[in-house]
């Protein structure tokens, strides 16, 4: 039989293939020891099956033929054809039977009958291991019972074809029928605080730095771009804090459904402090160590756990920018030494004088 | 300041005479003294007062540091290394303070001819570099050593017989003026070696911090000195030596009495008595021993920085080692460690390198690597040529120039041994000749009624000049300062000499400077004008001060942090706050001037801003 769900902890959920990069992710992070919220993965095969039982391989593939990828007018009647065509076709009964046992088994593990979870969807392509896909698909949050996983199973499915995903793909020359969805099912963290880090800074790439945004309850805000965040700066190689910016967190979100208004004296004060900072930036440095290059995680501080257990990662992926970018050392190889020193010095305005100006980056030789 | 608006500080022409110091002019060689003849050159360009070196008005004698140092410089910078874009740095003693102009090389062609010959020359001394260190340290050492042993004594009634039997045909007297004018040269050979690798220093620490730069755009200052910094260096030396004093101390039953003797204030009394006092007991004298062996040669260290004659060494002045043991002294009663973690330190360090390191590609790796030997091959120089140059050799030189001070008051010719001081390098000499020549000839000197009322005149004069504090800058600031000196040793930058020309008209309570130690502390502050005042300051406090000197490490482990006013990342000042955890902010320009002792500060070490929080008594 078919495995369409994998836990997170088993290594089956360790197949990029079959899960995609965010359960990858998981599942690694998971291995490794680092805190992660239980939960598993609805494979792709899943999803292949769902186009295959209600034949609907040829539907997408005469419906994309129609998309234009110079006339966004296309992408929309797109959408709209293959969320009819997708919406009315059933998840195949053996898919949804074990997404049932495997959310039974995962209320169970956490004591609960109906434990709330997220689903997510974690996309997997045979060509899209540099593309991120970020913030293109849906994620829901504060799931609760079967049937209404069930249901954001099938609406992940759906969107695979939205006209933003369209014109993402349609910018990275990325064919979408090759494009599989995996679902990630985890349970929901109750966030006081939540955000996103960075292990290089994003703004100058320097990958000595950790990069911090969070605001008050669930990530959506902070990833939604509906409140600016806290921003904290961590040195990698030394791990302290060395920027802490307040931000203005109008809105959280308690649960998943709908923001709410934070009070006035919340706004603007910190939503972390410097141990979590702290904590939270060694655990980016572990990740990175594991995963062989600059990550981009996403992170939450759990308020029912206590202190020293309550920090969640709730999702990593190789940060894209600036790992595409190729990069040379200072100095021209073929110069020589002394040339090198020549035209470092009398360059005053590039001299030490103070840290962390961002100034830098010049290339000599 | 009384600058007309904010594109440039005050002329020399323009500087007000503090009251009392009218003919200030008069004391200091001519070329020293801005004139009418080079005004409009002078008024051209760029000056920030040199207070790193002379953090108050120098003497007369004591203008000789300025000719000496900045003939080095000029000589090793513009005409034996050629370096590209620098030559010299110009130099004027203004009411007393001592000011310099970097000259920079602008024209391309000309750079290209010169980094032509930089990279020969320059090249060299990398390629040899341990080599050649050796034997300055040998040159060195055989400089100060010859200084050593030349003498000053008083002029006798009669030549003695030797002069005779030897058939010398030269009078003993011809020796004060041969050994003078020995002195003085030896004084100018210490500065010339101290330059001789000191450019080529800073280049090589520079490359290597640019390619950091370049690799990790945000990387901190503190953090690529980290990983070029050595553990064992001679500049910790002195201190160290206190450190185990102390722990002598501890050993054998002494703590208490050190203790007693930090409790009544500090004075060369108190130093005798309590010395006396270990003399009576065995331990006692087991201890002395131990302290008359670290006195020679590491208590030949200045408390400031040996810029000027009236500066006490640890030996000239005993209180003050012995003050620092006594702290640490302390510190060892509370049950705290006081040695210092080399062991951590060097661990630290590898492990900073290890982590830059890993995030590097291949390619950079390697050039990481290339520029790290080379900055590490250099930096000692750089951290420990003070120890020959500024406290050895001064020590011995500003000595043996009291014992002619001597010879002039046994002469008749001055009252007291440092008067001598009131008299410039060139006077002293003229001096010396009018005291043989009368001798000689066998009447009274000629000139000493004139030279003694002339001393007094300028006892009046110095007086005045130090009651106050040096504007940090003159003239028309450049628009971009490139000076690998000004902007590495002094902490002057494009950005600082804006911030003075917008502070120049008045209060604020936020001060920026260089971050010179990590961290972020808030306390109280001291704002010490000299070392004399290190025994003001109290645990917990900030402090504040024109300069910091290594020697005063023993006050750095009670203060919590440390501004100065002038000073960059290289500057001792900010080497020995990053080795002592202590959150810094040098170069701040004002810090002495605009700073009250009481008011509570927050000194950011991080970004170099300092914030007034509280007033005093607040």
């Amino acid at each position: 039989m078919t495995s369409y769900t994998v836990p997170f902890d088993s290594a089956a959920c360790r197949d990029a293939r079959e899960v995609g990069g965010k359960a990858l992710g998981l599942a690694e992070m998971t291995a490794a020891g680092l805190p992660v919220a239980p939960g598993f993965t609805v494979t792709a095969a899943a999803y292949r099956d769902f186009l295959d039982e209600n034949g609907l391989h040829d539907d997408v593939r005469r419906v994309l033929g129609r998309v234009d990828p110079d006339d966004p007018a296309t992408f929309e009647a797109a959408e709209r054809e293959l969320a009819e065509l997708l919406g009315r076709a059933p998840l195949p009964a053996a898919v949804a039977a074990q997404v049932r046992r495997a959310y039974a088994e995962l209320s169970a593990r956490v004591g609960l009958d109906e434990v709330s979870v997220a689903v997510r969807s974690s996309a997997t392509a045979e060509d899209s291991a540099g593309d991120s896909f970020a913030g293109e698909f849906e994620t829901w949050v504060d799931v609760v019972g079967a049937d209404d996983v069930l249901a954001h199973v099938h609406r992940c499915y759906l969107s695979v074809f939205t006209g933003r995903v369209f014109s993402y793909a349609a910018e990275r020359d990325i064919d979408l029928r090759s494009v599989e969805m995996a679902v990630v099912v985890q349970k929901t963290v109750r966030a006081r605080s939540a955000g996103v880090m960075f292990t290089l800074d994003p703004i100058t790439g320097d990958r000595s730095r950790i990069v911090l945004e969070s605001s008050w309850g669930l990530g959506l805000s902070v990833v939604g771009g509906e409140v600016t965040p806290d921003r904290y700066e961590v040195d990698k190689v030394g791990l302290t804090l060395d920027k802490r910016v307040p931000g203005d967190k109008r809105v959280e979100y308690r649960s998943g459904d709908r923001p709410v208004p934070v009070p006035e004296d919340r706004r603007t004060r910190l939503c972390l402090d410097d141990d979590e900072v702290l904590a939270l930036a060694a655990l980016g440095r572990r990740l990175e160590k594991l995963q062989g290059g600059p990550q981009d995680i996403e992170f939450a501080v759990d308020e029912d756990l206590p202190r020293d257990s309550n920090l969640v990662l709730l999702q990593c992926r190789p940060e894209t920018v600036w790992s595409r970018v190729k990069r040379a050392p200072a100095f021209d190889a073929g110069a020589g030494l002394m040339t090198w020193v020549t035209s470092s010095i009398g360059t005053g305005d590039r001299m030490p004088t103070r840290a962390g100006d961002g100034e830098g980056g010049h290339r000599h030789g | 300041m009384s600058a007309t608006d904010n594109s440039r500080f005050p002329f020399f022409n323009e500087a007000r005479t503090p009251e009392g110091a009218e003919g200030w002019e008069s004391m200091y060689p001519y070329f020293l003294v801005p004139s009418e003849e080079t005004r409009e050159e002078e008024n051209s360009r760029f000056w920030f007062a040199d207070t790193m070196h002379w953090s108050r008005a120098v003497h007369p004698f004591d203008s000789i540091g300025a000719e000496a140092v900045y003939l080095g410089a000029g000589q090793n910078s513009t005409r034996i290394f050629a370096l590209p874009t620098a030559l010299g740095l110009d130099v004027r003693v203004v009411n007393g303070y001592v000011y310099i102009s970097p000259i920079a090389v602008t024209d391309p062609e000309e750079i290209s001819r010169r980094a032509e010959l930089f990279q020969k020359r320059a090249g060299y001394y990398y390629a040899n570099w341990d080599e050649l260190y050796g034997r300055w340290k040998e040159k060195l050492l055989a400089a100060i050593a010859s200084m050593r042993e030349l003498t000053f004594a008083p002029l006798p009634e009669f030549d003695p017989i030797e002069v005779v039997t030897e058939a010398r045909g030269r009078s003993v007297s011809w020796d004060l003026i041969e050994n003078y004018h020995r002195l003085t040269d030896g004084f100018f050979l210490i500065w010339q070696y101290h330059f001789e690798f000191l450019n080529l220093g800073y280049g090589g620490y520079i490359t290597f911090f640019q390619f950091c730069r370049q690799a990790f755009p945000q990387i901190s200052e503190q953090n690529v000195a980290r990983m070029v910094a050595g553990v064992d260096v001679l500049a910790f030396r002195p201190d160290d030596e206190l450190r185990g004093l102390a722990a002598l101390a501890a050993e054998l039953g002494l703590a208490d009495r050190f203790a007693a003797y930090s409790a009544s204030p500090a004075s060369p009394a108190s130093a005798a008595a309590l010395l006396d006092e270990l003399a009576g007991t065995e331990n006692g004298q087991t201890w002395l021993k131990a302290f008359e062996k670290a006195k020679d040669p590491w208590f030949n260290y200045f408390a400031e920085y040996g810029f000027t004659h009236d500066q006490d060494t640890w030996a000239g002045n005993l209180s003050i080692p012995l003050t620092g043991i006594a702290r640490y002294a302390a510190k060892i009663q509370a049950g705290e460690d006081i040695s210092r973690p080399v062991a951590r330190l060097r661990e630290e360090r590898d492990r900073l390198v290890a982590e830059y390191r890993a995030l590097l590609t291949e390619d950079e790796a390697r050039q990481f690597d290339e520029l790290l030997n080379l900055a590490r091959t250099v930096f000692p120089y750089i951290e420990e040529h003070n120890i020959y140059v500024e406290h050895w050799a001064h020590a011995v030189f500003w000595e043996k120039v009291r014992e002619l001070g001597d010879v002039l008051v046994a002469a008749g010719f001055i009252r007291e041994r440092d008067d001598v001081f009131h008299l410039n390098r060139f006077e002293l000499d003229t001096v010396l000749f009018d005291v043989v020549e009368s001798w000689a000839i066998g009447v009274p000197a000629r000139g000493s009624k004139r030279w003694q009322a002339e001393i007094e005149r300028r006892r009046g004069i110095m007086a005045a000049l130090r009651s106050e504090l040096a504007p940090p800058a003159y003239g028309i600031p450049p628009e971009q300062v490139t000076d690998p000196f000004a902007v590495m040793n002094y902490g002057v930058t494009t950005e600082r000499v804006q911030e003075w020309l917008g502070a120049a008209d008045g209060g604020d309570s936020r001060l920026t400077g260089i971050p010179g130690g990590p961290g972020v502390v808030e306390g109280v502050v001291r704002v010490l004008r000299t070392e004399h005042d290190l025994g003001l300051l109290q645990p917990g406090e900030i402090l504040v001060a024109p300069i910091t000197a290594p020697s005063w490490a023993a006050a750095f482990s009670v203060a919590v942090g440390v501004i100065t006013d002038i000073g960059g990342m290289m500057s001792h000042a900010a080497i020995v706050c990053r080795e002592y955890g202590l959150p810094a902010v040098v170069g701040t320009g004002f810090a002495t001037a605009r700073l009250k002792t009481g008011q509570r500060v927050r000194v950011d070490g991080d970004s170099g801003v300092v914030t007034v929080l509280e007033e005093a008594g607040a």
